[in-house]
């Protein structure tokens, strides 16, 4: 682990990437790219399309298995993991398109984020009785608080189907936050989104990482949000890390501006 | 409590009120709030403790009698309970519009000579701690929601937590402390300012309207003893602190006779909410009542042919008898069950859907309603009535008494108030529930009020035969068309703002040739019709630029033609040409005022180009670029050509069948 960061306040690593790489088949999607996250910030994935971004989302939470390299988090090395298990580690994420259950009201969505941590059987369950009513009401108040934070009360019973974009995002990110993540992935949740729902998903980004202390990892395709919510930024092009840093740094790397607005070969 | 007991015997003041209350109702719900889903309910003993602790903690903070407090947030319990807190230490509460810009607020607080504020959540903080950059009145910055406000730490900003904390921590360890403050109360007199009410003014700068407590508790008592309200009633808040209807309604009222108010969850749950309490008396701008019939108009072009043919079926049977059952007018058996079937199928869910099942009587005030969509709620057996009241009454004019609707009237006044109409039609008004003053402005109190206490309203209206008054327009708006034609504008727009497509009109005439008109539409009715319609849009200009969308507008100005053409006063007045406007009038460019009224004269200036070309025959299209603001305070600007329609006007009909 790279405890030595040139950072004076010895940041603690919380998932540490060494060394990745991924392919399908003859496809390069990610190559030998190492890069960590501290605890408790927010870290930018950025990159032109195709550069690897989801790819690197997807090693995180274990839906794709790198080739090579190693994946530390929370102090345990892996190559690959089961996203469930990745779930129940405190890894939780939102999709770059909406995967939400469109039928069901946002109530009920959120509350499927809090199945990981509902223990009562089946047989209890089934009966919706005694100890299992008893845990239904604690996550039901915990999902509440949720939908108090993201202030979305007014449609709490609205199937999700029928609201608007960008309040279906806000769903994803409660449904997300209910299974009380240590680190939140967020696969672009600005995306098609206007100018009032971006300011508001910023707004609650910056809240949750503030109140919670939860580690979050995004990636967004709106610079001007990515440079004001993140402290540190990795860029990717082609599968390959080609920065690192502060927002600031980042800004200024000749190769970053290159890989976004195209150089001659 | 024994010095509680003998100031309870004057009721003459809230605080007066709120410790009889304690005991007369103890145990009986007084407010509630929703709160992650549940409602929380305080009896009137749980408040008295809460507003005690609260008090005795802002006095601690050093707010005493004569200081004046801001208070600033959607409604919510505990800035209700600050009312009490403040007038109990014989500090004197300010209500602000939650939602208006800094600049407008720093002027409020700066005038008032604000020395704390309480308020809802992070966002106003920030405003008032900007505020306080440029006034350091501010001393206390007191708030309710801590979310977000982890990491602020300035001076003299504290949670309502902490100040009931150091409330309780002084009447624990002080003897003496509920004593001095009971004692404080029991020296409060009516003649103390209740409250100052900044009013939103369409002109000119905010007026702080000053009442008594006099004032306000006779209001509350004429009102509650009006329609028979007692401690049983549930109403719920849901309107600006700010506005004098809500601070009548969901304060004075209540504390005057006990009832239960109730704070929605957020803005945007009130519906809901107010289904799950079930109202049983409510009050609200017509805007509230005619967006209801809207949704459900729009909803119901959506459902089964099976559905909307029954819907509009007994929509049509409720129209024909519902108002006279109501009235207890005479209705054939044979409708009365047709009704009573219609009542089964349609009106109670549809009642039930509005979250007006178990009301008694619902008000309506502010501006004038449509008489369709006021006979709509009327024929479903919903009491509403009108009401005509001003910031500078304690809103109590004129009532409509049960039995006597009319819809074209808002009533007579009610007992120990007195109005006359003068020679330029105004209409004034004296009651002990008049203000005292403007604040700081005698110049404007002069102007308004007369030695004797008349007040001028400002409107032009008539008292008719049967003694009830009828509001045509503001006083200074009724204006001549150059033929000296009578032009009263609000009559032609509010005639026009009835069909659902339109949403807000400007009308211009006076001194002109002829009458024209500005016209917004209403983009929820007009995006479902046009969804209907396979008109496919982009932007709300590009909406209201469409032929079709001027083709169904055009439809509803002819038919207003056609009614003014029946009214021989307004005849002339006939809307010769209107345009669309290309972006919707917003409180935020200044265009409107926070209570929704239109700025006539701001609107004509900045639109000069598209009220030249209306006066300009020759002219059908006119090119606009306009600034906008939007909701994050941002500037960008729309432009496009504004087309402009020609109408016909009608032959002037006499009124002879009329007559009969």
């Amino acid at each position: 682990m790279s405890a030595a960061e040139s950072v004076d306040t010895n940041p603690e690593v919380l998932l540490d990437i060494s060394n990745v790489s991924l392919s399908f088949g003859g496809v390069k999607a990610i190559r030998d790219v190492s890069f960590d996250i501290y605890k408790g910030e927010i870290r930018a994935i950025i990159g032109p399309n195709g550069a690897g971004k989801t790819s690197m989302l997807n090693v995180i939470n274990g839906f794709y298995h790198p080739q090579e390299g190693t994946i530390t988090y929370k102090g345990s090395a892996r190559r690959d993991m089961r996203p469930h298990v990745a779930a129940t580690q405190g890894i939780s994420r939102t999709f770059q398109n909406v995967a939400l259950f469109r039928g069901m009201s946002t109530l009920d969505n959120i509350m499927t984020g809090r199945t990981l941590k509902m223990n009562k059987g089946l047989f209890w369950h089934l009966f919706r009785f005694g100890p299992a009513e008893q845990e239904e009401l604690e996550h039901r108040e915990f999902v509440e608080h949720i939908i108090d934070f993201l202030e979305i009360q007014h449609i709490r019973r609205t199937p999700v189907g029928r609201l608007p974009y960008g309040l279906q995002k806000r769903v994803e990110l409660g449904r997300a936050l209910a299974a009380e993540p240590e680190l939140l992935l967020l696969d672009e949740p600005m995306a098609g989104m206007n100018l009032e729902e971006k300011e508001d998903m910023s707004r609650f980004v910056l809240e949750v990482n503030d109140q919670f202390g939860t580690t979050i990892a995004l990636i967004e395709h709106d610079m001007g949000v990515v440079m004001d919510l993140s402290d540190r930024v990795v860029v990717l092009d082609h599968g390959e890390k080609i920065a690192d840093g502060t927002p600031d740094e980042v800004k200024s790397n000749q190769d970053v501006i290159d890989a976004y607005l195209g150089v001659a070969h | 409590m024994t010095t509680g007991a003998e100031a309870a015997q004057a009721e003459d003041t809230f605080p007066k009120l709120l410790l009889r209350n304690a005991k007369k109702f103890a145990g009986k719900p007084a407010i509630r709030e929703k709160s992650l889903g549940i409602w929380q309910t305080w009896t009137w003993d749980q408040v008295l403790d809460e507003i005690r602790a609260f008090s005795i903690g802002l006095s601690e903070l050093g707010i005493g009698p004569g200081d004046k407090v801001a208070i600033v947030g959607d409604n919510r319990p505990r800035l209700y309970w600050s009312i009490c807190a403040i007038q109990a230490l014989g500090g004197v509460p300010i209500p602000v519009y939650q939602d208006s810009v800094a600049e407008e607020m720093t002027f409020v607080l700066k005038h008032a000579g604000v020395t704390a504020a309480v308020v809802e959540n992070q966002e106003q903080v920030d405003k008032v701690l900007e505020i306080r950059e440029t006034y350091k009145g501010v001393k206390n910055i007191i708030y309710d929601d801590d979310r977000g406000m982890a990491k602020y730490q300035v001076d003299g900003v504290s949670p309502i937590d902490d100040v009931q904390k150091l409330g309780r921590e002084k009447l624990k360890n002080d003897a003496n402390a509920e004593k001095a403050w009971l004692e404080q109360i029991a020296k409060g007199s009516p003649d103390d300012t209740a409250i100052i009410l900044y009013t939103s003014g369409t002109t000119g700068t905010p007026k702080g309207v000053v009442l008594t407590m006099r004032s306000v508790v006779w209001a509350a008592k004429v009102a509650n003893g009006f329609d028979k309200l007692d401690s049983n009633e549930s109403v719920i808040a849901y309107l600006p602190m700010a506005w004098v209807g809500d601070h009548i309604f969901s304060y004075a009222q209540s504390y005057e006779c006990g009832y239960c108010v109730n704070c929605p969850e957020s803005p945007e749950t009130v519906v809901e909410d107010r289904r799950e309490i079930g109202t049983t008396y409510a009050f609200a701008p017509p805007r509230v009542y005619e967006n209801l019939i809207t949704l459900t108009m729009v909803q119901m072009e959506d459902a089964g042919e099976l559905k909307k043919k029954m819907f509009h079926y007994f929509l049509d049977v409720a129209r024909r008898v519902g108002e006279k059952i109501l009235d207890g007018g005479e209705v054939s058996f044979g409708d009365r069950m047709l009704y009573a079937l219609g009542d089964f199928m349609v009106y109670a869910p549809l009642k039930n859907r509005f979250g007006l099942s178990k009301v008694r009587v619902a008000y309506t005030a502010g501006e004038a309603i449509g008489p369709e969509i006021f006979r709509f709620y009327r024929s479903l057996g919903i009491n509403l009535k009108q009401l005509y009241g001003q910031t500078e009454a304690a809103v109590y004019i004129t009532n409509q008494p049960d039995g006597e609707i009319y819809p074209d009237t808002v009533g007579k006044t009610l007992e120990n108030i007195e109005i006359k109409v003068d020679d330029n039609g105004e209409v004034l008004y004296r009651s002990p529930g008049v203000f005292k003053e403007y604040y700081k402005n005698p110049k404007a109190t002069k102007e308004t009020k007369t030695k004797d206490g008349w007040v001028h309203s400002g409107d032009a209206g008539f008292i008719d035969e049967r003694g009830h008054l009828k509001i045509i327009d503001r006083a200074k708006d009724v204006g001549k068309l150059k033929d000296g034609t009578l032009f009263p504008p609000k009559y032609i727009e509010n005639k026009l703002k009835f069909f659902p497509n339109i949403r807000e009109v400007v009308a211009f005439g006076h001194g002109r040739d002829y009458v024209s008109a500005f016209i917004n539409i209403d983009l929820t009715a007009v995006g479902s019709w046009a969804e209907r319609n396979n008109v496919s849009y982009a932007s709300y200009q590009e909406l209201a630029g469409h032929p079709e969308v001027y083709n169904m507008i055009e439809k509803h100005v002819d038919e207003v033609n056609q009614e003014l053409s029946r009214e021989e006063r307004v005849a002339g007045a006939q809307i010769q040409r209107f345009l669309i406007l290309h972006k919707e009038l917003d409180a935020d460019d200044g265009e409107i005022t926070r209570t929704a009224k239109v700025r006539r004269s701001f609107v004509a200036d900045r639109y000069a180009p598209l009220v030249k070309a209306l006066y300009d025959r020759k002219k059908t299209s006119q090119y606009i670029k306009t600034e906008m603001t939007f909701e994050d305070g941002r500037k960008g600007a729309v432009e496009g050509d504004v087309q402009i329609r020609d109408m016909q006007p009608h032959a002037p009909q006499t009124m002879k069948e009329a007559a009969e």
